[in-house]
């Protein structure tokens, strides 16, 4: 569904160069979430940009199952327009991922739903607290029900209730498990607690490339957080 | 091809419906226009140069930097609502989303002008009742070039410094051709003569309009990706 | 022998010949019946206009070809030619007035051809200052093509503007569609200096270009180098 080879990519040139990614390869198939766990300056954001099409990879390659249709993004940017109702952001963006006209309406207040929005699709964005703005832009991400799901620092600015929140919805949209199916995601943050229960998989990033990927198999939050402490801050 | 007029006009239809709920970007150009036309009013001596000599420079540098004001506007929106990422992660075609800023910019400007030929006609007290319809025509085909060109610089300084600058910078080399044309052209209708004479001009308008959406439109892809 | 010492012997039998091309000029060539002596700024003047348009439709090029296939000697080559083309559009800038004073009596006429030098000149700086505000090399690249694509474009629309446009400026004798229409000595001179600047055009690009490719090479990177 999802499958990384040999991307590398760097910013700058000479001495002032950055190496952002540094020979990442991996392929994710539906059910599976990756949390990559990061410093600032890692590389994740731009992982998932290279990833989302965002940026072209100066070596390397991704494939992604259905193209930039099938990908739902979550990010630093709100990807909404102040100025229009959450319902005709829905709109505007459903119409671009080709959301079928007669769909747009029913789906959105389906997602709205979902979210616990409904009463508030016909307010103008910008008079929605974070909170909600940030719910809002969930819902934009998922407005063509996409398969892949790239999510850069989602729950920064949350507070410990929506947090939980959006992890259970992050977890349903997911699925998989014994019940097959489900969707792929891919979880970049600097904060180990945040994204541990979802992930089924687990990378650390430093400078660039992953110090350790594996199936996250039992492990629980604390074993994750020494393990990364080791690989990250140490030697 | 018809997949990407819809998206183009799917993308247009939100920028004008911003501008026209939000109404500061487009009240500020014809303000502006209205303005430069003043100021032209006071910039001269209308007993020493007949005002018909000059009406087609002052018309058209109204509407040169009229254009120009509006152009920072197509990608400053989608920076300003943090939208432009999401634009380059959808489906979006690069071409549909020239084309539907391209053609949201084009209804800006003709706005602009719309309000600026009468303010223009009326402050100047310029004849244009018998060749308005060439004239509209003229102004079409001008606009059409210098916004083409516009709206590609435009999206190309978003990731530079100083790009309001820069924009208006690079740009005005490129808006000379059709603004020879568009004042030689109007200088003639103004002055009576007939649109015969004026062919080798429209021909150059027409000719700039044909090469520059072509290419304006096919670079477009190379400067809106990171 | 390397880039930069070709360049600079290159440039050297140049200006060689731009020198003897102005003694040719001022010594062996006829004076022009009804511009006088001053005439012969001719000489230099429009081989130097030329090969300001010349360089423009060069940039471009080579913008076009760096689009496709990405090789960073297309880019160092734009941006040499770019400079290269500065200086000849100052020098025919500079060259124009010291012509026109003495014909027309003012150091500056808007006629066509000096205007449009003038405006290849601010695409130039235009083209330069982006190059200037973009600091990623490969982004930087690919803005400069796409802007010296355009700027190529541009360059037949000046020119058919001032076929248009009627002016004080004499109408081109030798880039016109008819033949030539100068004398046989002068039109030697006029083409001995042709060539002279082409070389000096050659040379100077090579310099730049070797200027380009040894800063390069201390940064230890260049457009799409990628990773070391």
């Amino acid at each position: 569904m999802l499958s990384a080879e040999g991307l590398r990519h760097a910013f700058g040139e000479g001495r002032g160069q950055v190496v952002a990614l540094d020979g990442v390869s991996f392929d994710l198939t539906s059910g599976q979430a990756l949390a990559i766990f990061g410093p600032n300056g890692a590389g994740k954001t731009t992982l998932l940009k290279v990833l989302a099409g965002l940026i072209r990879p100066q070596v390397g390659s991704v494939h992604v199952t259905g193209g930039r249709r099938a990908i739902g993004w979550i990010g630093h940017q709100s990807h909404l327009y102040e100025h229009l109702t959450v319902r005709e952001n829905l709109l505007f963006w459903a119409a671009l991922y080709g959301v079928a006209a007669a769909r747009r309406g029913p789906r959105a207040a389906e997602v709205l739903g979902r979210l616990g929005m409904a009463h508030r699709a016909d307010q103008p964005v910008w008079s929605l607290s974070r909170g909600l703005a940030q719910r809002a832009a969930i819902a934009k991400a998922l407005i063509h029900d996409p398969s892949v799901l790239l999510l850069d620092e989602p729950f920064t600015g949350l507070d410990l209730a929506a947090a939980a929140e959006l992890r259970a919805l992050l977890g349903e949209l997911r699925g998989g498990g014994a019940a097959g199916g489900g969707r792929v995601l891919v979880l970049a943050t600097h904060n180990v607690d945040e994204g541990v229960e979802l992930a089924t998989d687990v990378a650390f990033q430093r400078r660039g490339r992953f110090v350790h990927f594996a199936p996250r198999g039992g492990r629980g939050p604390a074993e994750i957080a020494e393990a990364y402490r080791r690989a990250v801050f140490d030697g | 091809m018809g997949e990407l007029l819809v998206q183009a006009w799917t993308v247009a239809r939100k920028d004008l419906v911003l501008e026209f709920r939000t109404r500061t970007a487009l009240i500020s150009a014809v303000v502006f226009t209205a303005l430069v036309l003043t100021v032209f009013n006071f910039g001269r001596d209308p007993t020493a140069v007949p005002t018909i000599d000059l009406a087609p420079t002052i018309l058209w540098v109204t509407f040169t930097f009229a254009a120009m004001l509006a152009l920072n506007r197509a990608f400053q929106l989608e920076l300003e609502n943090q939208a432009l990422e999401g634009l380059l992660v959808s489906p979006l075609s690069r071409t549909s989303l020239y084309w539907g800023k391209l053609i949201a910019n084009l209804v800006f400007v003709a706005v602009v002008e719309g309000v600026g030929l009468p303010l223009f006609v009326l402050f100047f007290d310029v004849p244009v009742g018998r060749v308005l319809v060439p004239l509209i025509g003229v102004i079409a085909l001008a606009t059409l070039g210098f916004v083409a060109v516009g709206t590609l610089f435009s999206a190309l300084v978003i990731r530079t410094r100083f790009a309001e600058l820069l924009l208006v910078v690079i740009l005005l080399p490129f808006l000379v051709p059709p603004l020879i044309g568009a004042v030689q052209v109007t200088a003639r209708l103004l002055g009576g003569r007939p649109l015969s004479e004026s062919v080798g001009y429209l021909k150059l308008l027409a000719a700039y309009d044909i090469v520059f959406v072509s290419l304006a439109s096919f670079l477009f892809r190379f400067t809106v990706d990171e | 022998m390397s880039l930069a010492h070709k360049g600079r012997w290159i440039t050297l039998v140049a200006l060689v010949c731009v020198a003897a091309v102005y003694v040719r000029a001022l010594a062996f060539t006829p004076v022009e019946r009804l511009q006088g002596p001053a005439q012969k700024i001719f000489y230099l003047h429009v081989p130097a206009a030329l090969w300001t348009e010349a360089a423009m439709i060069l940039v471009g090029l080579a913008g076009t070809f760096y689009l496709f296939l990405k090789d960073p000697r297309l880019d160092r080559f734009a941006e040499a030619s770019a400079e290269v083309g500065t200086v000849f559009a100052t020098i025919v800038l500079t060259t124009g007035p010291i012509w026109g004073k003495p014909i027309w009596g003012t150091w500056w006429t808007w006629d066509a051809r000096l205007t449009s030098t003038l405006f290849l000149f601010f695409l130039y700086v235009g083209y330069l200052l982006v190059r200037g505000a973009v600091r990623d090399p490969g982004l930087r690249a690919r803005y400069a093509a796409v802007l010296g694509i355009c700027g190529m474009c541009l360059v037949p629309f000046i020119h058919l503007s001032v076929f248009l446009f009627r002016t004080l400026h004499p109408q081109p004798i030798i880039l016109k569609p008819s033949a030539p229409s100068l004398p046989s000595s002068m039109l030697a001179t006029w083409l001995f200096s042709l060539t002279a600047f082409t070389l000096l055009y050659v040379g100077f690009v090579t310099q730049r270009y070797a200027l380009s490719l040894a800063r390069d090479a201390q940064r230890g990177g260049s457009p799409e180098a990628g990773p070391v």
